[in-house]
């Protein structure tokens, strides 16, 4: 079976797009998502696994309309850039009604979501995504 | 005799944001309004293209972990109850488990009973609980409910899903204090492994199937506590429409007052695992310490549980750790059959 996608990449993944685990330098204390081997601010391969914060602030957001394939029923698809405290993130965003109210600051949250699945193999693709958070009263 | 007794630690809902109006639907397939207004229920909840039975059962299940307030590595066994499986082979309470932080040490398994899966895996952790093999297990309901378009399932099959984190009876939020379970051979729905949409057995919907087995349940559950109707405070039935839990609460001698809270249903149509569990998340956001509930899930080919919940000292200070069941049903955009039908996949994408 021809697979588009690679299984062991995502697999490899799991920890960070399930979990949002991104890395901590132990150098100079920088985090980075996706997780790294190395700190690209000191050089520094002294580096821990941490789990990142659920909710942010949303900064900015594009819309794709020429997506990838095995995502197509999905389209449009919308990333979003996101400001965790700690780090900045680059991710999906979800539950997209209307992009009028995807507004520069507005609170968002993870959720775990499909992204894409392998057209010919049907494997799927889970990963966090981020949506405007639940109001919680 | 009493069985063995656990506690419901956690429990958290989910349903997704998008609604389908029934009128949507009705303007399609050219029903008339009378023709869905009997099945008392108004909007049905879609589950967006990237969601399915095991991402709304991540999010249901972190509500009921969020409540629990335990390490989610506490939990020995996943439960997932579902008719709507992403993989016809490999399970997916392993992809909630390694999302939630729960793998590697735990049972994980998916359930199939149609819409009472899930309960069955509520029961069988009560058991789990009470031997000591687990400390903790996760039960969930979950199902993107699949339909013909243009059958009258249509209007009612719904997306939504419901967990509860089960423990032991000290500090939990209520406890399962008894359970019965009735199932019979019935034919009254069912789906093969290769087709894309479930079939119902007309005579056998009703009376052989929901009823019987509801009532069996209930009566027997009844019978062996010594409890009457009266003594609950809530009544809480598998809700196939709107109509039917109303009608099986009243004919075993509950009262509109005992069932109204636990009904979700009419709002956003029959979520089938979901369905009685999301009821009892409902009813546990609202129930005071020493309340009695009485639950009776349901599953085509058939069967019921019946199960005498009490309410804890220790609901009160769970209830706001996470989304209620009213956050989400008031969280909704309304869709039209387009966009549910990208929704859904009932539109062919070339991927």
């Amino acid at each position: 079976m021809a697979m588009d996608l690679s299984i062991s990449r995502f697999w490899r993944k799991k920890v960070s797009v399930y979990r949002l685990y991104g890395s901590r330098c132990k150098a100079c204390g920088k985090v980075h998502y996706p997780p790294k081997k190395a700190c690209p601010y000191c050089g520094s391969r002294d580096l821990e696994l941490i789990e990142l914060p659920k909710r942010g602030k949303l900064l900015s957001y594009t819309t794709i309309y020429a997506v990838p394939e095995g995502a197509r029923p999905k389209s449009p698809v919308y990333f979003g850039l996101i400001d965790l405290g700690i780090t900045k993130v680059v991710a999906e965003l979800t539950d997209v009604a209307d992009k009028n109210s995807l507004k520069e600051g507005i609170e968002v949250e993870a959720v775990l979501r499909r992204t894409r699945e392998d057209r010919d193999s049907g494997l799927i693709y889970y990963l966090l995504k981020f949506r405007p958070v639940m109001v919680h009263r | 005799m009493h069985g063995p007794k656990a506690g419901i630690h956690g429990w958290g809902a989910y349903i997704p944001i998008y609604r389908l109006p029934l009128s949507e639907i009705a303007k399609v397939w050219g029903w008339s309004p009378e023709q869905y207004e009997s099945l008392d229920v108004v909007e049905k909840a879609v589950a967006s293209s990237d969601e399915d039975s095991v991402t709304m059962a991540y999010e249901a299940a972190s509500n009921a972990i969020k409540r629990a307030g335990i390490d989610p590595k506490k939990i020995g066994a996943i439960f997932f109850g579902t008719e709507s499986k992403p993989y016809a082979v490999k399970p997916s309470a392993t992809i909630i488990g390694e999302a939630l932080g729960i793998t590697p040490y735990t049972m994980a398994s998916d359930m199939e009973f149609a819409c009472r899966a899930g309960s069955e895996g509520l029961r069988s952790l009560i058991g789990m609980v009470d031997s000591g093999l687990v400390e903790f297990g996760l039960a969930i309901g979950s199902d993107t409910a699949q339909a013909n378009p243009g059958d009258v399932l249509e209007f009612t099959a719904a997306s939504g899903a419901a967990a509860f984190v089960i423990g032991p009876s000290e500090n939990a939020s209520a406890i399962v204090e008894d359970s019965v379970t009735f199932v019979t051979d019935t034919p009254d729905f069912w789906r093969r492994a290769t087709q894309p949409y479930p079939l119902h057995g007309e005579g056998f919907t009703g009376e052989p199937a929901y009823f019987y087995h509801i009532e069996n349940a209930v009566r027997a559950l009844l019978e062996k506590t010594g409890l009457k109707p009266g003594d609950f405070d809530y009544a809480i039935f598998h809700q196939p429409n709107g109509k039917f839990p109303v009608k099986v609460g009243k004919g075993l001698g509950f009262t509109i007052d005992q069932m109204k809270d636990g009904l979700v249903t009419p709002m956003i149509g029959n979520t089938y695992n979901a369905s009685a569990l999301m009821g009892l998340a409902k009813v546990l956001d609202k129930a005071r310490p020493g309340e009695k509930i009485l639950l009776a899930p349901f599953g085509s080919g058939a069967g019921s549980d019946a199960y005498y919940i009490r309410v804890t000292d220790s609901i009160e200070e769970r209830k706001a750790l996470a989304p209620s069941v009213g956050d989400y049903l008031d969280r909704k955009v309304l869709i039209d059959y387009g966009m549910y039908s990208k929704a859904r996949s009932i539109m062919h994408v070339i991927k």
